[in-house]
């Protein structure tokens, strides 16, 4: 009895070093947060300098924002996410295994780490101010294409749909494929080296290595980087405001979800972009859910949907 | 560079002694609500919000009061130390705007200090204060200005843009921005032999010459303008009806609009356009401006002449000329308001006398700063007197093809929603214009983006 007194009680130190996070969460997030979802019920703009509102409307908000193209701006962010992560996480993919690989023994990987790093702290609004002058019709591109006799006319890049989309997707490739790539290198060194020994006894070939033993390894990384890519795709915003002059040029088929958003937001129109907010949030919150599931789907001691897949392996196995 | 520091501090020092003298005591008047009685005492402080240097530096040149201003511009001290404060955000993303606004909408309970006393607006918004309802500009009548004898001498149209739809005025300003057809004198002599302003300004002295003219131009290789958003201040601000009649809804597209679109698809596909430039304000178009451009003209008023133009010019000096433009017209302008709620009522009546109806004044902003300035008999006289003569035109003085102009502008009626409208038509129909979606689908564009600006506007009407 009296020693259980005595023992000191720690764990009020850990409610107080972590006491600043929340503070700042509660205050700098979570209310927002609250407020945003409030306001998205309320009719609440500005015209001119006069203030309408917020009245409450229900979920006309909500209903509204279906009406409009708000599906189409989504598709937009979909498709210009995914021509910048497909390269992204295949280049990413193939020089983290090539830098890790102690037999290439390639020179300078330092150097090269900070190179393919460096696009990444470029501001994303001057990386897309670059790119509009390179790619704009008298710019140096298509005088290096015109003097190289590529093209004889110089090719309107910003003026058709694929060609602002690609160029929009090659650009978040470059600003985050550096980034992806030391993820997945910090991922590839933490596999244990014996099994890449044992691969290597048992026979292993390079390509066999690195889809049986290292995808499979740094799984839980990958998915980390998926998420943040998904997240990170839904809320792009710079390159193609920038790049298209916050139009979404040419008819709008660059105009992603956060574009529309901000020129709702041009008009102080708090109910409107509210709505559309907490409609980005069940998305992103309904794909988290996703990639979580169908991550940790493998792990024989996690979910059961795991084991059964485990079991029916073994069965399979056991018949062949 | 560092001279040049020096120097620019000196100006500003002595602006801002000159800028002291009026009875400024202590404390701020007490309501602050009407500070419309000239009799209130001074505030301490006079606040100015602008997007840009340029009224400050009009007000050190010209306001005798000015003593000086501190090194980095925001404070400027008067003779009678009574300060300054420059509250400066930029215009692009309508940021000033946005600045402007949450500061209007506290100047009610600000402190006197902290009040708002003058800022500035452009003529594609200056509506949205000059509104009577929002009464954010304060009449000129209540600050002691009376608009028809004091500014007697300033254009016409100068007035009317910055008065109410009652037709109080509400702000007033130094500048004037008539716009002239400026063309390469070189291309002119190859083309049509001549560069002469009174024969290149026959050729274009309305739209149907204009066009004998494109083709001319077209035979050599050149083209009469750079891009269709060249064209769209002539017709867009000759509209008849402004975008929104005053408590209404609805956005009304003038006929005018139309022509615009109409003669614009017919200009580019004619080939007198170049096809690469998109728009204004571009890389392509500043491209457009130099020497190696195959572009004859641009319309340009006085500020375009000499802040955008002469920057992208990689030539000498006098391959430029002015000449009349196809058909009158106004692109752009300063006002200067007084603010509803100013602690300063006296300098800010003093100010603004000062910089928008001095003529003296206004004549030595002409000289040094090659604006056209609002005074009809001022600009008469200059057009007259050849030390107003410029350099970059080839010693021609520019001043005597603005005056006419000016004098003869009927300008569009405004409305509060003209800046988004004027931008959100050119950007949708500039994809049909480059032929990515047809017509109906720009309408349809325009219509959502509109809405989306101002989520007030319940319908859109378009002629025919």
């Amino acid at each position: 009895m009296k020693q259980k007194n005595k023992k000191v009680d720690y764990s009020k130190w850990g409610y107080f070093f972590i006491l600043p996070f929340f503070i700042s969460f509660f205050i700098f997030s979570l209310i927002p947060l609250i407020d945003t979802i409030r306001y998205s019920f309320f009719e609440y703009y500005r015209s001119g300098i006069k203030e309408i509102g917020p009245n409450f409307v229900g979920m006309a908000n909500y209903a509204s924002l279906l009406g409009s193209d708000m599906l189409k701006y989504a598709a937009n962010t979909m498709i210009l996410w995914v021509i910048g992560f497909i390269p992204q996480i295949v280049i990413a993919l193939v020089l983290a295994e090539w830098f890790v690989d102690a037999r290439l023994k390639i020179r300078g990987t330092q150097f090269f780490k900070v190179v393919i790093y460096l696009p990444n702290l470029i501001m994303a609004s001057a990386f897309a101010m670059l790119f509009f002058t390179m790619f704009s019709t008298n710019g140096p591109v298509n005088g290096i294409l015109m003097s190289i006799g590529l093209t004889s006319k110089p090719i309107d890049f910003l003026g058709s749909v694929m060609g602002t989309r690609s160029l929009v997707g090659f650009m978040n490739f470059l600003m985050w494929f550096g980034n992806s790539t030391i993820m997945l290198m910090a991922a590839i060194m933490g596999i244990s080296p014996d099994i890449f020994e044992a691969s290597e006894l048992d026979g292993c070939n390079s390509f066999q290595r690195f889809f049986f033993i290292t995808l499979p390894q740094i799984r839980p990384i990958l998915a980390y980087t998926l998420i943040t890519a998904i997240i990170g795709g839904l809320q792009m915003f710079d390159v193609p405001q920038i790049l298209t002059n916050g139009q979404g040029s040419p008819d709008r088929t660059s105009m992603t979800l956060i574009m529309f958003l901000n020129s709702h937001l041009k008009s102080r129109n708090y109910g409107m972009a509210g709505a559309l907010s907490v409609y980005l949030f069940i998305v992103s919150g309904i794909l988290c859910f996703f990639v979580y599931r169908m991550t940790n789907n493998d792990d024989p001691d996690g979910s059961k949907a795991a084991a059964k897949k485990a079991k029916k392996l073994a069965k399979k196995q056991g018949r062949g | 560079m560092k001279k040049r520091v020096v120097s620019a501090l000196l100006i500003a020092a002595m602006a801002v002694t000159a800028m002291a003298g009026c009875g400024s005591n202590s404390g701020g008047s007490g309501g602050g609500n009407d500070g419309g009685s000239a009799s209130g005492e001074e505030g301490k402080v006079i606040n100015i919000y602008s997007w840009n240097d340029e009224f400050r530096e009009r007000v050190e040149a010209v306001y005798p009061e000015v003593k000086e201003t501190s090194s980095d511009g925001t404070v400027t001290t008067l003779n009678d130390g009574t300060e300054i404060h420059w509250i400066i955000n930029p215009n692009q993303d309508g940021v000033y705007q946005q600045k402007l606004d949450e500061a209007l909408m506290k100047q009610a309970d600000a402190a006197a200090d902290d009040k708002i006393d003058i800022f500035l607006s452009e003529t594609d918004y200056v509506n949205k204060y000059t509104d009577k309802d929002a009464d954010a500009a304060m009449p000129l009548k209540d600050l002691g200005i009376d608009p028809e004898k004091d500014l007697a001498d300033q254009y016409e149209f100068t007035k009317v843009t910055a008065s109410d739809t009652e037709g109080v005025q509400r702000g007033s300003t130094w500048q004037c921005c008539p716009g002239l057809l400026v063309y390469r004198r070189d291309i002119a002599k190859e083309v049509f032999g001549t560069d002469d302003p009174e024969e290149i300004g026959q050729k274009v002295k309305d739209w149907d010459a204009m066009k004998g003219t494109a083709e001319e131009l077209k035979a050599k290789g050149y083209f009469t303008f750079s891009s269709y958003a060249d064209t769209f201040r002539l017709y867009g601000n000759s509209i008849a009806e402004s975008w929104v009649s005053p408590g209404e809804t609805v956005i009304k597209v003038d006929q005018k609009i139309m022509d615009w679109v109409k003669s614009s698809k017919e200009w580019l596909d004619a080939g007198y356009l170049d096809k690469n430039v998109k728009g204004q304000w571009n890389d392509d178009w500043n491209k457009a401006m130099g020497s190696a451009s195959k572009v004859f003209a641009f319309l340009f008023p006085a500020w375009g002449i000499d802040f955008t133009l002469k920057p992208n010019w990689d030539g000498g000096d006098g391959v430029w000329g002015v000449t009349n433009p196809p058909q009158e017209y106004n692109w752009g302008g300063s006002y200067v308001h007084a603010c509803t709620g100013t602690d300063n009522a006296e300098h800010v009546k003093d100010i603004i006398l000062a910089v928008t109806v001095n003529k003296d004044n206004l004549l030595k902003i002409s000289k040094d700063y090659s604006d056209f300035t609002n005074t009809v008999s001022g600009m008469q006289e200059a057009a007259k007197d050849d030390s107003f003569s410029s350099e970059f035109l080839g010693g021609q003085n520019a001043f005597t093809y603005f005056a006419p102009v000016a004098e003869n502008i009927q300008i569009a009626p405004l409305s509060a929603y003209d800046q988004g409208c004027v931008e959100l038509i050119q950007n949708s129909f500039s994809d049909y214009l480059q032929g990515k979606i047809d017509y109906d689908k720009a309408k349809t564009n325009f219509e959502t983006a509109i809405k989306e600006r101002y989520p007030d506007i319940t319908e859109i009407q378009w002629p025919e």
